[in-house]
């Protein structure tokens, strides 16, 4: 792991109390490592809280084992099986790139240019020098007649090219927050841009 | 093209309002109790007599999938699992049906749980899908609260929890017994086969796993009955089916249309042409990633239900279309599902670990013009 960044502590806030409780709540009695997921996303969110940065240290992974009476190795396990655990720090805003071909066929290398051009990253998984943005190239997010789409934090980015992205991150860069997500062009989801052919009368109910 | 008022999705756009009033003005959630006052067996075969075939992409009919689960417990508890785990590429209907009209979905669940004997349900959401969780999770309070779930659920006599589960970024995930595991809390490592989830599936009891778009739908079948959504799509190909439109083409969106419509009407009606024009197409992958693709020759007659697909030795999946013009370059584009297919690997057993990257690297060096 990582000695140099590892905080020397590690114990779950109040606020993070409160959702674990409610997480392992969710579950039958004696099936509660069902929550780990849960428990390592709450550690994710309380870092990036108090620290700025969304990733989940081993120590927090020992504090999830402990809580739910596992062995720490199958909590390591989880983190670092599932893609969406950081288990080191990211940048303020982590721009996940969605790279595969729905998003590449339409222009996701031209998404990937733009967030180096205005990050001054080089490549994946780098951080700007900033400390600002991170750069992590991601497999189908989802979201793919709305492509491209960058993720930035908990948030999807659609219908991109490279002009809005790159006005996007030049808005974070500038120090405004994250702009409400969803459609870069005014979409109204996933609806055809234009002439809708479905759903025309749509105020009445059916039934 | 199919009428709107024969649409599920009334609100598959997000064009109304998704709260609990809203989907009610829609009709969901209207006299819930006499449906399930029906009977497990009597819905069951309504929903056999439907034609309803699983929404994920395999097609299974989902009224004997739910057939399979035990009529009387031998003390353990029965689950139902909804897979919102939308990965394959292609594909983002789930996501609207989360999004926009999640209370189908809630009241779906209580009834296929109610026809299988499970007090539970959990619905396992892809990760990514933050925001369309806490979405999902304020619609799931809100039948709380009015009594829709919970004890005596919806007035019904039957008690029912439903549980949302986020996962943190894994396509394998998609698959039941993996997302079992992960359900269980641990890596998602596919389960061997049998024993298969109806006798031992969830904490080891009867489960039962059927798509987002499988249980939403059912209310609306059970309202307007079986004759009704069997009329609408093909022979053993019934009723709608949300197709996601993406690629090379003017408008891509979702949109519901009946199984067994023309390929080239999809594309041409509803996502406005391929770019430059019909004559421009290259080819389609018709049902997600994992499907073979089609060339312009086959798209011009091809019609979109499962058994039309397979035979062309393709598939329909999950409805996803993926369009390629002529400036595509088709290798590359496989390379990439290559990549992702490598990528998504659990790493379990030998020949996908292996193969996959031995599958990309040949790709790629077909892309490079060097094998």
């Amino acid at each position: 792991m990582n000695a140099n960044i590892e905080p020397t502590d590690f114990v779950f806030d109040a606020a993070a109390e409160a959702a674990v409780a409610k997480a392992i709540a969710r579950y039958p009695a004696g099936k509660q490592a069902s929550a780990v997921m849960a428990l390592l996303d709450i550690a994710q969110r309380q870092m990036e809280r108090l620290t700025g940065t969304a990733w989940v240290p081993r120590l927090a992974m020992d504090v999830v084992a402990q809580r739910l009476g596992i062995a720490p190795a199958r909590v390591y396990e989880i983190a670092t099986f599932y893609t969406m655990y950081n288990t080191k720090p990211v940048g303020k805003y982590h721009l996940q790139v969605c790279t595969t071909t729905p998003c590449w066929l339409r222009g996701s290398d031209e998404v990937v240019s733009s967030c180096k051009k205005v990050t001054g990253i080089e490549g994946f998984g780098q951080t700007s020098a900033d400390g600002l943005f991170t750069m992590t190239e991601v497999e189908c997010l989802g979201g793919c007649v709305n492509a491209p789409i960058l993720q930035i934090n908990d948030d999807y980015y659609e219908d991109l090219d490279a002009a809005r992205t790159e006005a996007l991150l030049n808005e974070l860069k500038s120090g405004a927050p994250l702009p409400p997500a969803g459609s870069s062009i005014g979409r109204q989801a996933s609806a055809p841009v234009t002439n809708q052919t479905a759903l025309l009368n749509n105020t009445k109910p059916v039934e | 093209m199919l009428n709107d008022a024969d649409r599920i999705y009334q609100n598959l756009y997000g064009q109304q309002d998704w709260h609990l009033s809203g989907a009610r003005a829609r009709g969901d959630w209207n006299a819930t109790a006499d449906i399930l006052a029906r009977g497990r067996d009597a819905i069951i075969e309504e929903v056999k007599a439907s034609g309803l075939r699983g929404r994920g992409g395999a097609g299974f009919p989902t009224g004997m999938k739910w057939s399979f689960m035990p009529k009387q417990s031998d003390g353990r508890p029965s689950y139902l699992v909804v897979n919102a785990d939308e990965s394959e590429p292609g594909t983002c209907k789930d996501r609207d049906i989360i999004r926009h009209e999640p209370h189908k979905l809630i009241e779906g669940s209580l009834i296929a749980g109610f026809a299988m004997g499970a007090h539970t349900a959990f619905i396992y959401i892809r990760g990514e899908y933050y925001n369309e969780a806490a979405r999902l999770q304020a619609a799931i309070e809100e039948a709380y609260a009015a009594g829709l779930l919970g004890k005596n659920a919806a007035g019904s006599g039957w008690d029912f929890d439903l549980v949302l589960h986020r996962g943190a970024g894994a396509y394998i995930c998609g698959e039941e017994s993996a997302l079992l595991e992960s359900l269980e809390g641990k890596k998602g490592m596919p389960r061997m086969k049998p024993p298969f989830p109806a006798a031992m599936g969830l904490y080891g009891c009867p489960t039962t796993v059927n798509n987002v778009e499988s249980i939403a739908g059912v209310p609306t079948i059970l309202r307007r009955g079986a004759a009704w959504f069997s009329a609408l799509g093909r022979p053993k190909n019934a009723g709608t089916k949300i197709f996601c439109i993406s690629g090379h083409v003017n408008r891509p969106c979702n949109v519901e249309e009946e199984l067994g419509t023309p390929l080239k009407d999809l594309i041409e009606k509803h996502a406005g042409g391929v770019r430059g024009g019909w004559d421009n197409l290259q080819a389609v992958i018709p049902g997600g990633a994992s499907m073979p693709i089609l060339n312009k020759e086959m798209c011009e007659t091809q019609l979109m239900d499962f058994d039309s697909l397979a035979a062309v030795r393709s598939g329909l999946g999950s409805g996803a279309i993926i369009v390629m013009d002529k400036s595509a370059d088709v290798v590359k584009a496989i390379w990439r599902l290559s990549k992702f297919f490598k990528h998504e690997s659990c790493g379990q057993c030998t020949p996908c670990r292996e193969g996959t990257g031995w599958m990309m690297r040949m790709m790629d060096r077909i892309v490079q013009g060097k094998a």
